[in-house]
């Protein structure tokens, strides 16, 4: 039985992970109706240029390469650069694209994906690095000792890093002035232009929040996998998590994630060897579908009523 | 002045709903035939051939039965290569394991079995809609990939699984050059082509359209959409099956299931939103736009700065105009190359005069 | 907008057909790299590594016999649709057309499989592609050099034996199988199956989906299992990702052996201090105190000629396999020119008898530079794989330390099931195999 537990949490706590890069795709949605499939290369561009200014930053200032100004001020820089290439895509590329199908749009966003991909690479080169964000990845001694579960002490960490984030979003779109006028676009574009709300305003926010979202995620992956172009792939992960939770709920996404990731691990290690294992590819996805079978509507959407 | 469509008057129904209606269409279609059966195998290269046009022929084929589907039909799909491969063993399985299998038998075998399995995962279409509809397509896409590594049966036991292509000989003659290879692909991608054309303007292209136009309308006026939508999932995997089987067949010559991955399937949507949404001619022109576009930027790279740039720059910046390149075109021209195409058309008919 | 679409393209057929205009005495070399995408680190040290030195034949000889090398990159993505492309567009080129094919890419390496004996370019996969293309009867113009995955899996076989202080030790033992769910990690499966019968373990294989950035529930199978040893037969993330999971999980890390793609610096630096006392197969090992490379350092770099753009990776693992794709190469176009023609360029046929005579020994290793560096090997008519030996590397944190000697595969299980599994592609292809005691 601790050996279930054991998936269960460690799942669990994947899961959380998935919840957070599906959390920058539902941020871009629920304001602006772009599936945005960018959001994979942005977290890869977040990560590759958090660590290419942690490596060049030193040459610059002269500071040591392991203090913490340099791990700041590469996070602040980073996250600059998230904003400005979240604003650009929202003026260069989305706003000529207003009223268009929702498919041009999508596909704007897989040109999208090529770009950012190739200027990131283009600037910090294609090396890997790896990313060390101080905590090491080794299990809960007292845990381990009661219990005999394995719970790693870094998974524990980003997920709370995680939780606090969404915490944080949840707040900021609760009780701002912002936030208030994003779920009014969200809810109504038109109605929320006719009452003054600055629409690119807004969009320019959630895009420059998804950007933060994407570096958050970026750091953590990075220093789960390294900082390389696999980090574009984290997006395959967040899909199946958005199909569960809708696209425009973010306690959807957690929920989601949640629910994506243990099931994956679980499906993984009791089912995966009667069927030669290797299924987490496909997995989740299945299980969306079929979750979808039941309740078209996801987990958190609202009924939909088709009128002629 | 040359494309003008006075003077031709139609005097039947018949006349009427032909496929091309005015004359010059139909000069010019046989012409653009007659180019390419003809003229192409006595000038082509082999590069030409074996790079550029069997692969922009086997896509754009590809690129229809996607089209049939996400422009016709509205279901938006991310599993075509999926669908590909699944054409692709099916066809090998058949050859391989029933003694004198005709090619073109196994190839439209090949297409069924794409079908079969198209229609399977397009039940969730009944009741998921637009980018839900996307994302669980990807259930196939990953599924049959992993399906088809994981069960050596698909791959007749190869230890890597990959299989290779029989020779296609049909009626004894042995297509091995680059030139009958191309032969036979155009010619079975023109009579599909044709077929899709036809398709779309019956009963069931019209049931299509209106399905995706609105499909709780179209159900009010008696079309059924389950019926509509399964059929398209069918016609669509078929095309792509019988294209998966081409392009080990015709194209490459042994594939492994990794090659068609999710990276294929984006690039054939790709073609049909950059060729044009719902239409048959788009799908030509996106195929031969996506194939010829990253291999003209590398062409150019190198003739531009062939040695004067570090490594790794110019492979970069071919990315970086690509996706620039997407971008751009969807914002000029969001209906695609077949609407261009078509302004080109009625420019043509008022030319050389201003009205 | 048409005009321009027009002009484009016109542009592009222009410079399609713009071929074939080296001089005499040049030998040109088509390189189908590629430098973006998922392996895009991977392949820019490797096409890094072989192009440094060819520069090198180049500025310290002045060429193979007065043959300057000339070469040309074709960017195929790791796509099979674009690694074609580029095999017919760099097939033409140059005066003698492409000498020799090495893509880089078991995917591209079969898509090209058949082309290209009919255009007689013999291909070269060192440390990929088609296993059973070693026999070279069936297969005359493919060239899976230095060692093949089979060949490999037997030799960690070995290896894992000299741990435990002899092969018969290894009875009873539990070897857990991490591998890539792929046609490249399939590779795999049959012979360690064999060697499980025949030396008496028993083997756990696990699966890990592509990309392979999660491996909880595998790691935590892994530590249900408790197997002796895991071998990791990874690609790109999955390495990384494997050697964190293990130490989060704590699996000990000297008990992993990687293949030589889980073996580079691209593998460990990632992973941080979870790769530390990792252990990994190569047919190459890393460095830069080897002559070879030092050679490089003071006929390019030093005129600022080099390849790579980050100079540190000179010497890496992938760096130095680059290195040893360039010294096969030039060898075996050595070999030919002393048939055909001493300071002429040769043909691709011309090409494929140098590959199939190639005899680097140990002394012709010692005047390259490169003893140690990588291992002796003998090509024949019938063997295509020449050497099948492999170096055991180890982490040590900050660099790959050679722990080992060369260690060979078993080639009394290996070349039968080759010449089975070559023997079945001649048949379903109608092939005759060549009788090699006519080859001269």
């Amino acid at each position: 039985m601790g050996f279930f537990f054991e998936v269960l949490i460690g799942g669990l706590l994947s899961g959380v992970l998935y919840s957070l890069v599906a959390l920058g795709f539902v941020l871009i949605y629920k304001a602006s109706g772009v599936f945005n499939f960018a959001q994979g290369a942005m977290v890869f561009f977040a990560a590759l240029t958090f660590v290419g200014f942690q490596e060049v930053l030193p040459g610059w200032t002269g500071l040591d390469a392991d203090s913490n100004v340099v791990f700041w001020l590469a996070f602040v820089l980073a996250l600059a650069a998230m904003i400005v290439l979240g604003i650009l895509t929202e003026k260069v590329v989305l706003r000529p694209l207003v009223n268009q199908p929702h498919i041009t749009l999508f596909m704007a966003t897989i040109g999208l994906t090529f770009l950012v991909e190739g200027i990131a690479q283009a600037l910090w080169g294609a090396n890997v690095r790896g990313l060390s964000l101080g905590i090491a990845d080794e299990p809960v001694e007292w845990i381990m000792e009661s219990a005999d579960i394995l719970v790693s002490k870094f998974d524990l960490f980003a997920a709370t890093l995680a939780g606090a984030l969404v915490a944080s979003l949840a707040l900021f779109f609760q009780y701002t002035k912002v936030g208030r006028a994003l779920r009014a676009v969200a809810d109504d574009h038109q109605a929320a232009l006719s009452i003054g709300i600055p629409l690119q305003h807004i969009w320019a926010i959630v895009w420059a929040v998804a950007g933060f979202v994407a570096l958050v995620a970026g750091l953590i992956w990075g220093a789960r996998s390294g900082v390389q172009f696999a980090l574009t792939f984290t997006a395959l992960k967040a899909l199946p998590v958005l199909i569960l939770g809708g696209f425009t709920s973010v306690p959807g996404a957690i929920v989601g994630g949640l629910i994506i990731g243990a099931s994956e691990k679980l499906a993984e290690v009791y089912i995966g060897p009667f069927v030669g294992g290797g299924i987490e590819g496909w997995f989740p996805y299945v299980l969306a579908l079929g979750f979808l079978l039941i309740r078209p509507e996801g987990l958190f959407g609202e009924r939909h009523i088709d009128r002629v | 002045m040359l494309y003008r469509e006075a003077g031709q008057f139609k005097v039947s129904y018949q006349e009427d709903q032909q496929i091309f209606p005015i004359r010059q269409d139909r000069v010019g279609f046989i012409a653009i035939l007659g180019f390419f059966f003809l003229a192409v195998p006595l000038v082509a290269s082999e590069y030409w051939l074996q790079a550029i046009l069997i692969p922009v022929l086997i896509f754009s084929l590809a690129a229809i039965g996607l089209n049939i589907l996400t422009g016709y039909a509205g279901q938006l799909s991310l599993g075509s290569a999926a669908f590909m491969a699944v054409g692709a063993f099916g066809a090998y399985n058949f050859m391989l394991r029933v003694d004198g299998m005709p090619f073109l038998v196994a190839l439209a075998i090949g297409g069924l079995c794409a079908a079969v399995v198209g229609v399977a995962f397009g039940l969730p279409s009944l009741r998921i809609k637009g980018f839900y509809l996307a994302v669980a397509t990807l259930a196939a896409q990953f599924f049959i990939v992993w399906a088809l590594v994981k069960f050596p049966w698909f791959s007749n036991n190869s230890s890597s699984g990959v299989i290779s292509a029989q020779q296609i000989e049909i009626l004894g003659f042995a297509f091995d050059t680059p030139v009958s290879k191309y032969l036979l692909t155009l010619g079975i991608v023109a009579v599909l082509a044709l077929a899709a054309k036809n398709l779309v303007r019956s009963t069931t292209g019209r049931s299509w359209m209106a399905v995706r136009d609105m499909d709780v309308a179209a159900e009010v006026i008696g079309i059924r959409p389950m019926f509509a939508k399964l059929s398209a999932f069918a016609v669509s995997s078929f095309y792509c099956g019988v294209a998966g089987a081409l392009y080990a067949y015709a194209y490459l010559g042994t594939v492994e299931p990794e090659g068609f991955n999710l990276d294929l399937s984006f690039k054939i949507l790709f073609m049909i939103i950059i060729g044009g949404v719902g239409s048959i001619m788009g799908s030509f022109l996106g195929a031969a736009f996506i194939v010829l576009l990253p291999i003209f930027l590398n062409v150019a790279m190198h003739a531009l700065f062939a040695g004067s740039m570090p490594a790794g720059l110019g492979s970069n910046l071919e990315l970086i105009i690509f996706g620039g390149l997407i971008i751009f075109f969807l914002i000029v021209e969001p209906h695609g190359l077949a609407r261009l195409w078509q302004i080109g058309k009625e420019k043509l008919r008022l030319w050389p005069f201003p009205h | 907008m048409k005009l321009k679409h027009t002009a484009l393209i016109g542009a592009a057929v222009a410079g399609l057909l713009a071929t074939g205009h080296a001089a005499a005495q040049e030998q040109f070399i088509g390189l189908p790299s590629y430098r973006v995408g998922p392996f895009g680190a991977n392949g820019a040290s490797l096409y890094g590594g072989w192009i440094d030195y060819m520069a090198m034949i180049n500025a310290r000889d002045g060429g193979i016999n007065g043959v300057k090398l000339t070469w040309e990159e074709c960017e195929t993505e790791y796509n099979n649709a674009r690694g074609v492309e580029c095999y017919e567009r760099l097939k033409t080129k140059g005066a003698t057309g492409n000498t020799v094919f090495q893509p880089l890419s078991t995917g591209i390496t079969y898509s090209v499989l058949e082309k290209v004996a009919q255009d007689k370019i013999p291909m070269v996969t060192i440390g990929y592609g088609r296993t059973d293309a070693a026999d070279g009867r069936v297969f005359p113009w493919v060239f899976p050099m230095i060692s093949t995955y089979w060949t490999q899996a037997s030799a960690i076989i070995n290896y894992l034996g000299t741990k435990e202080g002899g092969i018969d030790k290894l009875k009873g033992k539990k070897i857990g199988l991490l591998y890539h769910d792929s046609a490249y990690g399939k590779e795999s499966h049959a012979i360690l199956d064999k060697l499980a019968a025949k030396h008496g373990f028993t083997v756990e294989k696990i699966a890990v989906a592509n990309p392979g950035n999660e491996q909880q529930a595998q790691w935590l199978q892994i530590r249900q299992m408790k197997p002796d040893y895991v071998i990791l037969w990874g690609w790109g993330v999955m390495n990384p990702t494997a050697l964190r999971t293990a130490a989060k999980t704590g699996y000990s890390r000297d008990k992993i052996v990687g293949v030589w793609w889980s073996g580079s610096e691209e593998d460990t630096i990632p992973a941080g201090d979870a790769a530390k006392g990792y252990t990994a197969a190569g047919f190459n090992v890393a460095g830069t105190n080897y002559p070879v490379v030092q050679e490089i350092q003071k006929h390019v770099y030093a005129k600022n000629a080099g390849n790579m753009a980050d100079k540190d990776r000179v010497g890496s693992v992938l760096y130095n396999r680059g290195v040893v794709h360039g010294i096969i190469t030039v060898e075996a176009i050595r070999k030919a020119q002393e048939k055909y023609g001493k300071g002429k360029p040769v043909t691709g046929e011309q090409a494929r008898w140098g590959f199939e005579n190639l005899d680097i020994d140990n002394a012709r290793l010692t005047q390259l530079g490169a003893a140690g560096f990588m291992p002796d090997l003998k090509i024949t008519c019938a063997d295509h794989e020449g050497a099948g030996k492999v170096k055991f590397q180890q982490w040590d944190g900050t660099k790959w330390k050679v722990v080992t000697d060369w260690i060979q595969g078993d080639q009394s299980v290996v070349r039968p099931m080759i010449e089975e599994s070559a023997a079945a592609y001649a048949k379903e292809k109608g092939i005759t195999p060549r009788d090699c005691s006519k080859e001269s």
